[in-house]
């Protein structure tokens, strides 16, 4: 296990101060609504509900009853209710259906809304459009950032991703802003703020107007660097199947806001067990980083260990016994039952892992990346669409091939969507057009160069029609220009040469020694350079958009500031994978920074490619 | 006064900028009176001296407004010129104080052009906009013009979208004009909270014509993704995917295809109307089939009775279904493999794996045989698979395929090492003696002698051929 690394690391803020300040300020709010009320609460919003307060702290709040928003008729008999949601309309129209279904029986009750992070004038407007209005009250909960772990903060919108990439709506831009001024007046000044994307750019410029509203800062500073990027600057390795512990744990059981319920084929029992899985749980700490292949060895190192301390008891006094039950025999069980947790689980992984198909999965994998016969990737990928296997990860190869590729060649687009929508369904016709639309899955524009691009830009004057806007515009859709960053950045480690990834050499080992990911070599490289100097030529073919920004912190004070000068927040918009944060981790081992990751949510390839589905009601 | 303030901040903040894009009946006057319409192109001809052409003339259009600009210069509301510093200053520190030291600089956030725009959105919009039932709301109960003379009535756009953006009190009333809206709308999109954007977006919904407001959405990408985002949340907008789209409300699978048959008029793409159109044969062709087997009258259905019915099920497994069920009907009938394959142009490879899948699972060995027979013109049978024969193996071993059938597709397998290891694990014992003795690979052999049973005709194979001279073995 390489956890050493540099021993003068700094240490990390407490962030157990984020949650303290959430629930304050829930409970303020829900003393607003003076005495006894039911609660209802949006499905997604219960996990992290869940991670800052229990049911005792709503109850000591007059809280009542708990109830999920379900958009059903309701069967509370409370005389008040309040709504804990989203700021979605389809909620909003729902408590508006509620109150006048109550007016027309000629019920009274009082009515409070709590929007969280914030209200948006969309769902006011609803508000009044059903005549309600002033008949509920609203209120907003701040409640921007869910600590997750000691370096992981989310802000718990995984809608952010298809809203602001897809549909183009710029409703979390404020939202993430306020995060971020939050982290700064608790944690900052900062004295850098790196950046790349456009999203990345317009979060900076909300933030910056939130801070000038007013805030002075004299506090040591905890958190000196800031670096925003972009999901769309990298869909590459969000896309690529996991293997490090921790995200092939989110790819197969899906970790829910920290937690992983673990089902009867890993508990060897009839029962399901829900775990935490964080820096706490002693035994995940230690294996979270780790490529999959090392992880049974360790697993099985430490079950001798566990078999030796319990074997301590053998030829012990009745004095010696009673110390070793109070003092080592609770930790022992604790690990124990942990242990025997994770050897489930990583026993299930290696059922589903180790058979042919996702041996040749991963091969096809690392064979696109490496841009090495791609035909043999296309009659591979053709074949897993008309087996009907995963249409996930029929969907995820196809993405891969066409970010890789800058596209597919047009006969292969045509085909393979055909052969896709006979084996997956024809209302897949909408998710193919989401994915065009995001730049995953396109045609190449056959010998389009430059020029031709630029007349069709000249052209839009004359055109009278918008069709031929359109066009122009998806003939400027970015181009991944992946084999060429790949070349520059050395995102691909030379073939043939050994890889040990018990002793990783650098980040390529969370993806087997095959790929550096994109998303934190360009961290490493802006840290390194202290900007973007040198990177000209890599941010134009991310489509530019970076930036390098300093705060006007005067130099004396630099010699205090050190250790907060190499700890660095990575602010993901749009989501993170487990892998990226391991792969900072470990950036953080070699080069004495440490990272703190916030991200509008935890992703994964199935979590991203499911956002962009369109094949249900 | 105020007036001709409002004109020349349209000219310079917001005409100006949106000039590249806009096809206004101005500009189209232009490009037909001007000299170089004289040239005439076929439009593919030579793109690129069209190209310089424009730039040209996009130049010169550029260089007329720069000429307004210097006649007067651009007044903001107090009165400095716009772009002049102090007036930078003011705007940004209207109604707040940086905090000096630790202050940020801004970055500039304007939008380039737009990324990527779905084959779809715009000029689909055109429909969307003609076709959805009009959502009538009441024409707006306007303040008595007195009433609006309080300080709110006062505040500029940028004051307005900033007090909005932080929430405080805040009155779209006063902004009448279709100038002074589409100002109001600009600035929100320059402050990139799509929260503000919207709530203007609903304020000019209420109070413009569906066809001013889309003409003015049409050159602003920034608001027309969020109209539209908006529409769609609210179930008003039916874009020409989403119309398709409804489909999946539709439970009744006789109205379902009826409504598919009427989405077959939409102007889809090419490709996309062929999907369209299969769909629909698709689900009339379940409904018929469906209808015949619902009753299950045929032995195939006693011994192998139907788990759930094939409405609504993707085409291949409409496919499976039919092999399963319906193998071996002529062509004619709807419901044989060879229609469906026909009807819906499926594939070689694809038509025989899931074929393959479907009677290897009936345990069928003699139709799996004949999927893979092809005679030469001699009359010889000889077996060919558009795929490769290990996947057909994976395929038979996975329904428990005989030793026999096995061993005979192992057998087929054209690269000797896929050959080997496969025989191997299912003990093909002859094959993988076969393949070695054609490798010439003797000491394998050896080795492999130690896995069969002592004294069996597998042992004595082995024995025979490496006691043999007369075979030039590489070791």
């Amino acid at each position: 296990m390489a956890q050493s690394g540099r021993r003068d690391a700094p240490e990390l803020p407490d962030f157990s101060l984020l949650k303290r300040l959430a629930r304050d300020q829930l409970i303020y709010l829900l003393e607003q609504l003076p005495g006894r009320k039911d609660l209802f609460i949006d499905a997604d919003l219960m996990s992290p509900l869940d991670r800052i307060a229990n049911v005792t702290t709503l109850k000591q709040h007059e809280v009542d009853k708990l109830y999920k928003v379900e958009l059903k008729p309701i069967v509370s008999t409370a005389d008040q209710l309040c709504f804990l949601i989203r700021p979605r309309i389809q909620t909003v129209k729902w408590i508006s259906d509620v109150v006048n279904l109550d007016k027309a029986a000629g019920r009274l009750r009082r009515y409070k809304i709590i929007f969280t992070p914030q209200k948006f004038y969309a769902c006011e407007a609803v508000l009044e459009e059903q005549g309600v209005f002033g008949d509920v009250t609203c209120d907003e909960w701040a409640f921007y950032l869910l600590p997750l772990d000691d370096d992981i903060i989310s802000l718990e919108l995984p809608e952010f991703f298809r809203e602001n990439f897809l549909e183009g709506d710029q409703r979390w831009v404020g939202a993430a802003g306020g995060a971020l001024r939050l982290i700064h007046s608790l944690y900052g000044p900062f004295s850098k703020v790196y950046g790349i994307g456009q999203c990345a750019k317009m979060v900076y410029e909300s933030w910056r107007e939130q801070v000038e509203d007013g805030e002075q800062k004299t506090q040591q500073p905890e958190i000196g660097n800031v670096f925003l990027i972009d999901r769309d600057v990298d869909f590459i390795t969000p896309l690529c199947s996991q293997v490090v512990y921790e995200g092939l744990v989110d790819d197969i059981f899906r970790i829910k806001c920290g937690s992983v319920e673990f089902g009867p084929e890993v508990t060897s029992s009839d029962k399901s067990i829900k775990v935490m899985l964080n820096s706490q749980d002693k035994v995940f700490n230690e294996i979270r980083n780790e490529h999959f292949s090392n992880v049974f060895g360790f697993l099985s190192q430490k079950a001798r260990n566990l078999q030796t301390a319990y074997d301590k008891r053998r030829g012990m006094d009745i004095q010696q016994m009673k110390a070793f039950v109070s003092e080592e025999l609770k930790g022992l069980k604790q690990e124990h039952r942990l242990l025997s947790l994770h050897i489930g689980a990583s026993e299930c992984i290696m059922k589903k892992k180790t058979k042919q198909d996702f041996q040749e999965l991963l091969k096809t994998e690392h064979s696109l990346l490496e841009g090495f016969e791609v035909r043999e990737c296309v009659s591979f990928i053709e074949e897993h669409i008309n087996r009907q296997i995963s249409m996930i990860d029929s969907l995820r190869l196809l993405c891969l091939l066409s970010l890789t590729e800058n596209g597919l060649l047009p006969k292969d687009y045509r085909s393979l969507k055909a052969q896709y929508l006979q084996s997956y369904g024809i209302e897949h016709l909408l998710t193919f057009s989401n994915l065009k639309q995001m730049g995953l899955l396109v045609e190449q524009q056959p010998g389009e160069t430059l020029t031709v691009m630029e007349s069709k830009v000249g052209k839009l004057v004359n055109d009278k029609t918008a069709g031929k806007l359109t066009d122009a515009f998806s003939s400027l859709a970015k181009k991944s220009n992946f084999r060429a960053l790949s070349k520059r950045l050395v995102l691909i480690p030379k073939s043939g040469e050994e890889y040990d990834l018990r002793v990783p050499r650098d980040m390529a080992y969370i993806f087997s020694g095959a790929y550096v990911p994109l998303s934190c070599k360009l961290i490493e490289q802006v840290l390194e350079r202290d900007g973007w100097t040198g990177l000209e030529e890599i941010t134009r073919m991310l489509n530019g958009h970076e930036f390098a920004v300093s705060g006007g912190a005067n130099g004396t004070e630099s010699r205090i500031k050190a250790d907060s000068q190499r700890i660095v927040l990575v602010m993901f918009l749009g989501g993170c994978t487990y892998s990226e944060i391991s792969a900072l981790r470990f950036l953080g081992r070699e080069r004495g920074y440490k990272f703190i990751v916030v991200t509008t949510a935890i992703t994964n390839s199935g979590r991203l490619l499911e956002a962009l589905l369109d094949n249900h009601p | 006064k105020r007036v001709s303030v409002v004109l020349f901040c349209q000219t310079g903040v917001y005409y100006g900028s949106k000039l590249e894009l806009r096809a206004k009946p101005e500009d189209d006057e232009y490009w037909n009176s001007s000299k170089f319409s004289a040239f005439t192109f076929d439009d593919e001809d030579d793109e690129f001296t069209k190209m310089k052409e424009s730039k040209r003339a996009v130049n010169s259009i550029l260089v007329d407004d720069d000429d307004d600009d210097d006649d007067v210069e651009k007044v903001s509301w107090s009165g400095e010129p716009i772009g002049s510093i102090s007036w930078s200053v003011k705007e940004t520190a209207s109604s707040f104080r940086s905090s000096g030291e630790q202050s940020f600089p801004k970055i500039d956030t304007a939008p380039s052009l737009p990324k990527q725009g779905s084959g779809y959105s715009l000029s689909s919009l055109f429909k969307a906009f003609t076709d959805t039932s009009t959502r009538a709301y009441a024409p707006e109960l306007r303040k008595p013009k007195s009433e609006c003379k309080d300080y709110m009535s006062d505040w500029s756009p940028e004051e307005t979208v900033r007090r909005m953006r932080k929430g405080r009190a805040y009155s779209l009333e006063r902004f009448r004009s279709l100038q002074d809206k589409l100002l109001l709308l600009d600035e929100a999109v320059s402050l990139h909270d799509g929260n503000v954007i919207t709530a203007v977006l609903i304020y000019l919904k209420r109070s413009l014509s569906k066809e001013i407001l889309f003409r003015e959405l049409m050159v602003r990408e920034v608001a027309l993704r969020h109209y539209v985002h908006y529409l769609k949340e609210m179930g008003e907008q039916k874009l020409l995917l989403m119309q398709y789209k409804e489909h999946l409300n539709i439970k009744d699978e006789g109205r379902r295809r009826d409504f598919l048959k009427s989405c077959l008029s939409l102007p889809f793409s090419q490709d996309d109307a062929m999907h369209v159109q299969d769909h629909y044969t698709l689900l009339e062709r379940q409904i018929i089939i469906e209808a015949n087997d619902k009753r299950g009258e045929a032995e195939i259905f006693r011994k192998y009775p139907r788990k759930a019915s094939i409405l609504n099920m993707p085409l291949i497994t409409t496919l499976y279904y039919s092999c399963f069920y319906h193998y071996g009907e002529p062509e004619g009938t709807f419901s044989s493999p060879a229609n469906i394959r026909k009807t819906f142009r499926i594939s070689e490879k694809q038509y025989i794996l899931t074929a393959l899948g479907a009677r290897a699972k009936l345990k069928s060995w003699f139709d799996v045989d004949s999927l893979f027979n092809t005679k030469n013109w001699l009359g010889y049978t000889k077996k060919r698979s558009p795929i490769g024969f290990h996947r057909v193996v994976d395929i038979l071993q996975k329904n428990n395929a005989p030793a026999q059938v096995l061993q005979e597709y192992v057998n087929l397998i054209d690269d000797p090492e896929l050959r080997l290891s496969l025989a191997q694990k299912y003990k093909c014992h002859d094959i993988v003696i076969d393949t070695y003795k054609d490798l010439k690979d003797r000491q394998q052999l050896i080795v492999y002698q130690g896995k069969v049973e002592r004294g069996s005709h597998e042992d004595r194979k082995i024995e025979e051929l490496i006691n043999n001279m007369q075979i030039r073995w590489k070791n």
